[in-house]
């Protein structure tokens, strides 16, 4: 009944558009090679702005408590080390050239290229990683994890404290150095999520040596590194906004 | 009623074709890993339903509890644990994928032309991720409940409650994952697979609906997910941003939540308009009035739903400032549901209009819809929701729309589609009684609460002034009414099953290219990608598409 | 309705990306520099406006969208556009608390 429909609307039995190549990664329910990677990287985008949302939520409590609490903010910010908060940053930025050069090598089809931009994607990532837990240690031990166990020390009586004394600071009243919790709840919050998302995406990388060493990426089928890219770039953005409102509040006396 | 535009094929003759996507392949893991669209579709209709009488169940608890001002069927606790599992079922696992899961995917593939969804291995995942989202609440339920409502306020929430808030934050936090890969699913295959001539405003206006509530799923459900993060974080380890004892604010989780919760309520509904677009033109032999107006309105009601969030916290301690500029927002929203509404109307003048079962649905749905969406204006205008919020008045209120409105369309959508997914016509005199059952069951419900809401009875209360009791219980009857107007479909449809009339491909003479396929379809829909050369709704190439059948099958 | 796919056939050159990795260097020195110096009310502009400059960057160069078609440009607008919405609107709220009444 179909086909004769199909026949009275003029169209042919073999189908509109005939298949130029059909190579095995070609899916049964698209046209073409192009239309696939295509919707891939389209599907890839709105991905993306899911998490833009999903980060998007608590850059807006952050937003929100340092436009109400801003000196407990800045006195809590003097307790991150921009050393390793610069580090953390070059790393990520040099992780995110290494995984450009990676799509690249895929295009290209050069294998070996490939591998080693994603082997020192994940080992930058891995160092990433490495300089959160000591940061979160150091907060550990200094008892600025939010909870039963916080400690108002450091900024009722910041001469006590290392970092507080080099930035030069100023005892705050009980009811900000209170606030500076608020501080920390984000802090980790908003960087331990980002550290999942690269838990996440170091894993995948792992995945990809794999397959890109078996030539999976390297034989004009690039979508899942490209895509994946877009993901780690993604990952990467987040951090810089994470450094420039977490680190960088105010360093001036 | 007198006319009908069904036509089914010769029954002494007439057979299910043998080749469709159900028996294609046996065994219940050709169902389970399926990639098919149409059979994904279906798994979802059987678990949302199961879900829709789980909320239900729930439903009669609240009104037996309400016959009497006395709280005495159950505790008050126990009561506040049936209303919140009441509106976390009824919400997030019947009403967000109602028509999106169902027939969104099971008829989008096939209204664009394409073979599935862009994405199908994700539709699979989707449905998993709601059958576990599903489970959760389950064991949530059977774990005591959870009874801060389904808003979860904080700081109750967080601090004063010692129920099942995570477990149940844990299963909103997976069902919402479903809907955002049901939502990014739809939006792909809207973009990216429509077959050749298949442009934009060549679309049915279903399409258009569900692309403009996908956006909502997609940009607006994450919000709900960190939330419900954060909520989670402070509750279990003390990470907190909601906690006022450390300068943290509760209502910014009153932000947050509804910035996702009001778009959610158009996530909710702009399904069921699409499905109420096709079903009205279908039964007036019409095409839509003003179809730009109508696609534009849904993508217009997406974006202006954005902006509106907080006139469900008018009195939560928001400056008045916001206040005034959600309430002003709140007004402009209501534009393009009212410009919808104007369009179904004069698509039915001058049209041929048919009462089949769908368009009594529909028919329904316009009168309830709009009675539930001008109350909504009136909560939208400051004053009046001072007075009015927290009372029955919203119950009232959103349970028009919902459940007049959006049920109404899904119930108008699975009957208009029944013969296309299962090859079987249900029995018409029943079903016609069903929907007027519903609807005289759903006023009965319904309408008292909201003169109960101006009277002043406020909403999540086990009891109750004396006073109000005679409301409740006409609520209470018309709700038993309301359940028997539930129940028929589940039995009528079941039995068509096995005992309905053979449908045939187009037993509603209807456009669209679904209808231009074999019932129950293939698995890939077409045999030959269909290539599209008329417009929307175009009743003329219809008739002309008949000529030409009957010419083909005479010459041969 | 197949679109024209410019990024498939547009290889962007290494040349490129190390170009855009050593703004980024520089943008990452700059703000960290910033940061040391009292500007008053502008050190928070400074400060995001050079974040947000890397990040056009790595959007436009190493996410391609620069090469890429309406449609992903269109994408990344809408989501950047939501997120404003948020912030704006619920930022509005706080900070008119405290405008009192009327």
């Amino acid at each position: 009944m179909s086909d004769s429909q199909a026949i009275a609307q003029g169209t042919h039995p073999e189908g509109s558009g005939a298949h130029v190549e059909h190579p095995p990664y070609l899916r049964h329910h698209f046209n073409s090679v192009e239309q696939q990677a295509d919707t891939a990287g389209f599907a890839m985008w709105l991905f993306l702005l899911t998490e833009v949302m999903f980060f998007g939520g608590l850059f807006t409590a952050y937003l929100i408590y340092r436009n109400w609490y801003y000196a407990s903010f800045v006195a809590a910010s003097h307790q991150l080390s921009i050393v390793l908060g610069t580090c953390n940053t070059v790393v990520l930025i040099f992780s995110s050239f290494t995984m450009a050069m990676g799509v690249w090598c895929a295009e290209t089809r050069r294998k070996k290229g490939l591998v080693v931009s994603l082997l020192l994607t994940i080992a930058l990532g891995l160092v990433f990683l490495g300089i959160k837990t000591v940061e979160y240690r150091e907060k550990y031990e200094k008892h600025h994890i939010p909870g039963d166990h916080y400690s108002l020390q450091s900024f009722i009586n910041p001469a006590s404290d290392k970092e507080a004394s080099e930035a030069g600071d100023k005892p705050l009243a009980l009811d900000a150095a209170q606030h500076t919790e608020l501080y920390f709840s984000l802090y980790f919050a908003m960087t331990g999520m980002h550290a999942l998302h690269m838990i996440i995406g170091i894993g995948i990388l792992v995945f990809m040596v794999i397959r890109a060493q078996a030539g999976a990426y390297t034989s004009g089928h690039v979508t899942f590194v490209e895509n994946f890219g877009l993901y780690w770039h993604f990952v990467d953005i987040v951090w810089i906004y994470l450094f420039a409102l977490l680190y960088l509040i105010s360093r001036h006396a | 009623m007198s006319d009908t535009i069904v036509e089914l094929p010769d029954q002494a003759t007439a057979r299910i074709p043998k080749v469709n996507y159900i028996t294609k392949e046996n065994g219940l893991l050709s169902w389970l890993l399926t990639g098919d669209h149409k059979r994904i579709a279906i798994l979802y209709l059987i678990s949302i339903t199961f879900f829709f009488f789980v909320g239900g169940a729930l439903a009669g608890l609240i009104r037996l509890e309400l016959l009497t001002p006395q709280s005495d069927l159950m505790a008050s606790d126990t009561y506040n644990k049936v209303f919140t599992m009441h509106g976390v079922v009824m919400v997030f696992l019947f009403l967000v994928p109602s028509v999106p899961a169902t027939l969104g995917n099971f008829f989008i593939p096939m209204m664009i032309g394409a073979k599935d969804l862009a994405l199908p291995r994700i539709n699979l995942l989707s449905w998993y991720l709601y059958v576990v989202g599903g489970i959760l609440v389950l064991i949530t339920m059977v774990t005591g409940g959870v009874d801060t409502g389904w808003t979860f306020t904080t700081p109750l929430s967080i601090h004063y409650v010692n129920t099942n808030v995570l477990t149940t934050g844990l299963a909103i936090f997976v069902a919402g994952f479903s809907s955002i890969f049901t939502g990014l699913n739809f939006i792909v295959t809207t973009h990216k697979m429509r077959a050749p001539g298949m442009t934009w405003f060549r679309l049915p206006l279903f399409v258009w609906a569900n692309y403009a509530a996908s956006i909502l799923m997609v940009l607006g459900t994450p919000v709900l997910a960190i939330t419900i993060v954060l909520v989670a974080l402070e509750r279990t380890i003390g990470i907190g941003v909601f906690d006022p004892t450390k300068g943290g604010d509760p209502l910014l989780f009153q932000h947050l939540f509804w910035f996702y919760s009001h778009p959610a309520v158009y996530i909710m509904i702009l399904p069921g308009m699409g499905v109420i677009s096709e079903v009205i033109s279908t039964f007036s032999r019409k095409r839509v009035f003003g179809y730009t107006a109508v696609a534009f309105s849904s993508v217009a009601i997406a974006v202006f739903g954005f902006f509106v969030w907080a006139h469900h916290m008018f009195i939560m301690g928001v400056s008045n400032y916001a206040v005034l500029v959600f309430s002003l927002l709140t007004m402009l929203v209501a534009v393009p549901s009212a410009i919808k509404i104007f369009n179904w109307a004069f698509t039915l003048y001058k049209g041929s209009i048919t009462f089949e079962t769908p368009m009594l649905y529909a028919f329904g749905f316009m009168g309830l819809f709009t009675i539930g969406g001008l109350t909504g204006v009136f909560l939208g205008a400051t004053g009046t929701d001072i007075h009015l919020t927290e009372t029955y008045f919203i119950v009232a209120h959103f349970h028009f729309v919902m459940v007049g409105g959006m049920l109404m369309a899904f119930l108008a959508g699975i009957h208009f589609w029944w013969p296309k997914m299962t090859g079987r016509m249900y029995p018409e005199k029943v079903s016609q009684l069903a929907a007027v059952v519903t609807f005289i069951g759903f006023n009965f419900t319904f309408f008292p609460q909201f003169i109960l809401g101006i009277l002043g009875m406020p909403r999540r209360y086990a009891a109750y002034p004396a006073e109000f009791q005679i409301l409740n219980v006409f609520s209470t009857a018309g709700a038993t009414i309301l359940g028997v107007g539930y129940m028929l479909p589940i039995l009528y449809l079941i039995w068509s099953l096995k005992y309905g009339a053979i449908a045939g491909d187009n037993p509603w003479q209807a456009t669209g290219l679904e209808w231009q396929c074999q019932s129950p379809p293939l698995t890939e829909n077409f045999t030959v990608q269909p290539i599209m050369d008329h417009e929307a709704y175009d009743y003329e190439w219809l008739e002309g598409q008949k000529q030409k059948e009957e010419e083909v099958a005479s010459v041969g | 309705m197949s679109e024209h796919k410019e990024h498939e056939h547009h290889i962007v050159s290494p040349k490129v990306y190390v170009m855009i990795l050593l703004a980024l260097l520089v943008g990452t020195a700059a703000t960290v520099g910033a940061s040391f110096v009292d500007m008053g009310p502008w050190n928070p502009v400074i400060n995001l406006a050079i974040a947000t400059t890397k990040a056009t960057l790595v959007v436009l160069f190493f996410m391609h969208v620069k090469y890429g078609t309406k449609l992903t440009k269109l994408t990344v607008v809408a989501g950047i556009f939501t997120f404003l919405c948020l912030v704006a609107m619920t930022l509005a709220d706080y900070s008119s608390r405290a405008w009192g009444q009327w």
